[in-house]
């Protein structure tokens, strides 16, 4: 028992820990507010050009989305960082981050918008545009409202597989709280260090957790 | 050389590929195997743990629910990471494949759980009452009456979300796992070339494109009714 406190809980290690800990925080809460925008952004745009009618958009675009659905995002995200140099585009582990996360994510929300987007009536569009709003206005004013209503529990569970994504930049070197957990891990040869980040994703996304509970099983009981 | 041959000679180098394509294949199959038994314990245990939470016990089912917040809400990463760099100073040394098995079955059962639990809760509850007025025991009622109805209800969901953890054994190659992803890394550097990299994004899109659709299948033909 002892020694599982001093190898798990060891208060010594994790309070010398914390400042780089708390800078690896620091790098993942600006990974969350650069993919998190930027995957919805494109979603809505996927979405979008998904309602086109013509087929030489629709099909590419599915194409496109289960692709970067079927990718690991690791497996992008190594890609563009190993890969890349070698066509002579030198790219930061940010940048890489930032790109191979806007593919993986935008592919998501895109699925999740044209299904909020094909669960309002028709009739919505239709009255929208007989009050004179252009197609554009009755999309972003109209339709976009209440899509993105009928489909927030979906977004939410994105937004919290997003966050807990930021992890994998640790991967290419990107000195978010994972990677420095591990460094100091290994360091100290402590595990506490990896406890402490552990309980920092936990504290952070358990309210997450619990609200998304609730709006699912909301969601059932509707029915 | 022009700039398209540069990039085929770059990224689809047809020596390099031939070279790694063995490895790749290897990992591959153990990408396979490995998925398979994530699928297969995690939701075998997140089942049991939903059976277990229907009982209704409250000392049981907090700590039932506290679980599943918790690998709900730490990434799956961390979790590998923890299994794999955190148990050896206690003298426990499980291999990466251990470690990456053991963490996404944690991960795929606390989702599984919560997702089949919301579809016991979602048969009504007159199936409950007219199956016990027939003589059957609770456990009986459970088994035969409301778990099919609550695995049928359960699939579109729980379909989603295993392929999404099951995309996760590309994480085992961080915990040195000999998947298709570190196979494709290690030829990278042994070759200077990262043709075996897109041979590797190649090796998972013919794993996971099936399964996409599939995914896609699934959810129109077994759509929740709203």
């Amino acid at each position: 028992m002892e020694l599982f406190v001093a190898t798990f809980l060891n208060l010594e290690v994790m309070r010398a820990a914390s400042p780089i800990l708390l800078q690896g925080l620091l790098i993942t809460l600006q990974l969350i507010a650069v993919a998190v925008p930027l995957g919805l952004l494109g979603g809505v745009l996927l979405a979008l050009l998904s309602t086109a009618r013509s087929r030489w958009v629709r099909w590419p675009l599915i194409v496109w989305v289960d692709l970067f659905r079927a990718l690991p995002p690791l497996v992008l995200l190594v890609f563009i960082y190993a890969g890349l140099p070698f066509a002579g585009l030198d790219i930061s582990a940010f940048g890489a981050v930032a790109i191979g996360f806007f593919l993986n994510t935008s592919s998501y929300y895109g699925e999740i918008f044209r299904a909020g987007i094909e669960s309002i009536p028709r009739g919505q569009m239709e009255a929208a545009r007989s009050t004179g709003l252009s197609k554009i206005q009755a999309m972003a004013w109209v339709i976009l409202p209440q899509a993105a209503r009928n489909v927030l529990p979906d977004l939410v569970s994105n937004t919290l597989e997003v966050v807990k994504l930021t992890s994998i930049a640790s991967v290419v070197a990107l000195p978010e709280l994972l990677y420095q957990a591990r460094q100091a891990q290994s360091v100290t040869y402590n595990s506490s260090p990896i406890v402490a980040a552990a309980a920092i994703y936990f504290v952070l996304l358990w309210p997450v957790v619990r609200l998304l509970s609730r709006l699912e099983h909301r969601a059932v009981a509707r029915r | 050389m022009s700039n398209w041959d540069n990039f085929i000679f770059t990224f689809f180098n047809a020596r390099v590929m031939a070279e790694y394509l063995p490895r790749i294949i290897d990992g591959f199959f153990l990408t396979v195997g490995l998925a398979a038994l994530i699928v297969a314990s995690g939701l075998a245990l997140g089942l049991a743990l939903a059976v277990i939470r229907s009982f209704r016990i409250r000392p049981v089912n907090w700590l039932i629910v506290f679980l599943v917040d918790l690998f709900r809400a730490l990434p799956p990463l961390v979790v590998i990471v923890l299994i794999y760099f955190g148990l050896p100073p206690v003298g426990l040394a499980p291999s990466g494949f251990v470690s990456t098995w053991v963490a996404l079955t944690l991960v795929l059962a606390a989702f599984a759980e919560e997702i089949f639990w919301a579809g016991i809760l979602a048969v009504p509850r007159g199936q409950w009452e007219a199956a016990r007025s027939t003589g059957m025991g609770f456990a009986q009622t459970l088994l035969w009456v409301v778990l099919p109805q609550a695995v049928r209800l359960t699939i579109p969901p729980l379909t989603n979300r295993t392929i999404a953890i099951t995309k996760g054994t590309a994480l085992g190659s961080v915990v040195a796992v000999a998947e298709i992803l570190s196979q494709a890394s290690a030829g990278v550097s042994f070759s200077s070339n990262p043709s075996p990299l897109t041979l590797g994004a190649i090796a998972y899109l013919i794993l996971f494109v099936p399964v996409v659709a599939f995914g896609r299948w699934v959810e129109t033909r077994f759509a929740w009714r709203r």
